[in-house]
């Protein structure tokens, strides 16, 4: 299982709101596609998948504020 | 921090939004695969009311059918930020970069893009600063550029607009950047026949050549 985080986003970025998910709970995905938008006060970055799986479980739904290396998901590869 | 990177620049002119925005995803996607580092687009867009990711509805201030007779169109964006507004005698500038050349750091990226700005009017002997925690560009309190992205992949798109010589009183439709906040431009510090719009592009792109290629 691979866990997906927030990344280390730079200089002042300490949190983000998750802002979109790409996919739902359940669905497979691609190695590379975009999985989740997160937004910051003037940014948004999208993170792609790190793996090829299935998203099994989303720890931190749209609108959550989570803070950099937090945990917001899961793919079974 | 500038490893190896260098861009190019592309004035599009007057163009309409999504037209810039439709260029930006093309150059993303070519940056993305390698095949270039950076481009620095400069264009300018016909009235338009862009809302970012964090945009409240209630941040645009005249109903749609006032602005649609106005001839301003309201679309949403997917940059970061709140309401701001673009119109003719503003300056977009889209530095679509790299970020892996750039150490992958969203937060200097964006104080880089002040710092560029801030040196540009510093020239002009415009006294330009940013403020903590509002990013962007002030000059007495007053804001003068705006700044807001996106990052996909890595790499980074949408990003400053610079009034230079707008007319200001169409930002009293919206609360720009959700603030309320009073907008500037260059005009109001230089003489008309000081503001060369061409030459503010080349002494721009120099800045941002100083700042993100020349650490």
């Amino acid at each position: 299982m691979t866990k997906i985080i927030l990344p280390e986003l730079g200089e002042g970025i300490t949190k983000a709101v998750v802002s979109y998910w790409y996919f739902q709970a359940g669905q497979a995905v691609k190695k590379g596609e975009d999985l989740v938008e997160f937004t910051t006060d003037k940014a948004t970055f999208n993170l792609p998948s790190p793996v090829s799986g299935k998203l099994t479980e989303i720890l931190a739904p749209e609108g959550q504020n989570v803070n950099v290396g937090q945990a917001i998901g899961n793919i079974e590869e | 921090m500038s490893s190896g990177f260098d861009f190019e620049v592309l004035d599009l002119g007057l163009i309409d939004y999504q037209k810039g925005f439709s260029w930006q995803q093309d150059l993303v996607n070519e940056i993305a695969s390698g095949k270039r580092k950076g481009v620095l687009i400069f264009c300018e867009h016909s009235p338009v009311i862009t809302l970012g990711r964090s945009a409240k509805k209630e941040n645009v201030l005249k109903p749609g059918e006032q602005l649609k007779s106005l001839g301003i169109e309201v679309v949403a964006a997917n940059r970061g930020g709140d309401v701001t507004l673009h119109l003719p005698g503003q300056l977009v500038v889209y530095p679509v970069f790299n970020l892996r050349y750039l150490g992958r750091d969203i937060g200097l990226f964006l104080r880089n893009m002040e710092k560029a700005v801030i040196s540009l009017l510093n020239d002009y002997r415009i006294k330009a600063t940013a403020l903590e925690g509002s990013t962007g560009v002030w000059v007495e309190q007053k804001k003068i550029a705006s700044i807001g992205i996106a990052v996909k992949n890595w790499v980074a798109y949408h990003g400053v607009s610079l009034n230079i010589n707008c007319n200001l009183d169409l930002f009293s439709l919206i609360r720009p950047c959700g603030q309320d906040i009073i907008m500037t431009s260059m005009a109001r510090f230089i003489h008309f026949n000081d503001l060369n719009v061409s030459e503010i592009k080349i002494k721009l792109a120099d800045k941002f050549k100083q700042v993100f290629t020349r650490g």
